[in-house]
């Protein structure tokens, strides 16, 4: 019996196993989606997640400036990011069902590829880490890698913009679980990016629509010099 | 021979034929109260069992020796399958003969056997019904494995009475794998017992139906076996998720009041778990069939996200 090396595990990293794994699960969740509303709201709900296991390592490790990130989360990834992009697809009368390059079985099964390439690859970099997450990194790792997978099956530019923010996601747990996160300015102008990103976004999204009638990506590979 | 192993093994057997129809029946009469019908009588599954029991068989002129014996036969299975799963006992004899892995093989047995009894008789719903059975067989085993996969993990065995040994006396710590194989395992049962998402027990619309598709020209002694069988396969379901996720409470040793007390704990868990199958198959909508893959394919994920994440965050540690 091997379980007595589990109870060496403090209950606030259990919970931040659990919201590890919760992230990889609406990672998988917003993979497999077919609807854009939906997609949002599991986009919101993953940062909420990340918002809660910041603030648990903030308040278990002492380390205080993870608590303003962990603030700033929860503004800008719960609040504000859902909140411009509901308007944007109601403003932009975007059809609801998101088209998808491969079906949604395969990228599923892509994606479990994946999770096992980054657990791999993780492995060596969570030896080298010493803090209480660090057995997180390989998760935060796949949740930027399914990110990347989503970018690339999907053909709207929509969801698009949603996975890249997911991918910021991933990244910011990646920071969290191997060094207590970024320094607060850096963290600060990644938020201020992400933010800035968002309205340019916006902005784009109505150029390509004027151009192309539509919000599929598919019509730029049409571009040429005349 | 071990005499407390036997006592338990034989009691735990009566134990599941008694109960399983009336967990069937309390499954059903939660679902007319969830859907403000009037409920039949919590007996009405052993009314049913007697009357077919009681009434002659009609054979088909063309049914072969295969078409007679398949009711047997999975009724055997089920009853075996039940008996391996332990509910009231961890000492049990079946306990080192059959793993977790015999157990799917079990149920594998009897599927094959029902669907080539659907398609014996040459009808074209038993051909059809059987051939829905074993695309969703083929989708759901996976993932069954999967889940057994994650649960041996953790305790170190395939032996179902180890897991559940391991599992009940681990202490408190959250596993997020054992909450996503339990998911998982959630979803593969409901396509197993022909539940509503994937299919509906009580239905004979005929481009819907699976599980009654196949047993549509059985009558008499064999359909009344064939429906204990079922009544079987559910609350083995039943008393495996119980007994992987909601372990504790299982006598071990030989002490006739634990394993009372087990047998009350199993009677109350069993009742939770009849509601919230009720509760499932009420706020649910019958899936099309095309959509099946789907969502066993989920089921199938989230067992195989269940090993990684234990792999990764329990494990070698």
């Amino acid at each position: 019996m091997n379980l007595s090396i589990l109870h060496a595990v403090p209950l606030a990293g259990q919970v931040i196993n659990l919201c590890a794994a919760i992230m990889l699960l609406l990672g998988f969740a917003m993979l497999a989606q077919r609807r854009i509303l939906t997609l949002i709201n599991l986009f919101m709900m993953q940062g909420a997640v990340l918002a809660v296991s910041t603030a648990i390592v903030a308040l278990t490790t002492q380390q205080h400036h993870l608590l303003w990130s962990a603030g700033l989360t929860l503004i800008l990834k719960v609040i504000l990011l859902p909140y411009i992009l509901h308007r944007l697809i109601r403003r932009l009368s975007v059809k609801w069902d998101i088209e998808t390059l491969l079906n949604i079985p395969t990228t599923m099964l892509a994606g479990i590829a994946l999770v096992v390439i980054a657990f791999n690859v993780a492995q060596p970099i969570s030896q080298l880490s010493g803090t209480i997450m660090r057995a997180t990194i390989g998760i935060a790792l796949a949740c930027v890698l399914l990110a990347f997978l989503m970018m690339i099956t999907r053909s709207k530019a929509v969801p698009q913009v949603i996975a890249f923010l997911a991918m910021e996601n991933g990244l910011f747990f990646a920071a969290t679980s191997a060094t207590y996160g970024m320094p607060m300015v850096v963290e600060l102008g990644i938020a201020l990016d992400v933010l800035v990103g968002m309205v340019i976004f916006g902005v784009f999204f109505f150029q390509i629509r004027e151009q192309f009638d539509s919000l599929d990506i598919r019509h730029m590979e049409r571009f040429k010099e005349r | 021979m071990n005499f407390y192993a036997l006592f338990a093994q034989l009691l735990e057997l009566i134990v599941a034929l008694i109960l399983a129809p009336m967990l069937t029946g309390w499954v059903n009469q939660c679902r007319a109260w969830m859907q403000n019908r009037s409920a039949p009588p919590l007996l009405q599954t052993y009314y049913t069992l007697s009357k077919l029991f009681h009434k002659d068989v009609l054979l088909a002129h063309n049914a072969s020796t295969l078409f007679r014996a398949a009711p047997y036969i999975v009724f055997s299975c089920m009853a075996l399958a039940s008996a391996i799963v332990p509910t009231l006992s961890t000492e049990l004899i079946f306990s080192p003969a059959a793993d977790a892995i015999a157990l799917v093989g079990l149920f594998a047995l009897a599927r094959i056997f029902i669907s080539l009894a659907g398609m014996d008789v040459g009808t074209s719903f038993g051909s059809l019904g059987s051939r829905r059975e074993m695309f969703i067989g083929f989708l759901a085993e996976p993932a069954l494995l999967m889940v057994f996969f994650t649960a041996s993990l953790i305790s170190h065995s395939t032996s179902l009475a180890t897991i559940v040994e391991t599992l009940a006396h681990k202490e408190f710590a959250i596993y997020p794998s054992l909450a996503f194989s339990g998911i998982a395992f959630m979803m593969v049962s409901l396509a197993e017992n022909a539940r509503v998402p994937i299919d509906n027990p009580t239905t004979h619309l005929e481009l819907t139906m699976i599980h009654e598709a196949m047993i549509l020209e059985y009558s008499g002694r064999h359909l009344a076996l064939i429906e204990w069988a079922s009544c079987l396969k559910l609350f083995a379901y039943s008393c495996l998720g119980i007994a992987l996720f909601f372990p504790f409470g299982v006598a071990q040793a030989f002490d006739p009041i634990a394993l009372t007390l087990a047998s009350a704990i199993l009677v109350a868990k069993l009742a939770l778990g009849g509601f919230t199958l009720a509760l499932i198959e009420t706020l649910s909508a019958k899936m099309r069939v095309f959509r099946a893959p789907e969502f066993l394919g989920t089921a199938f994920l989230l067992a195989v996200l269940a090993m990684l994440v234990h792999l990764l965050l329990e494990a070698g540690r």
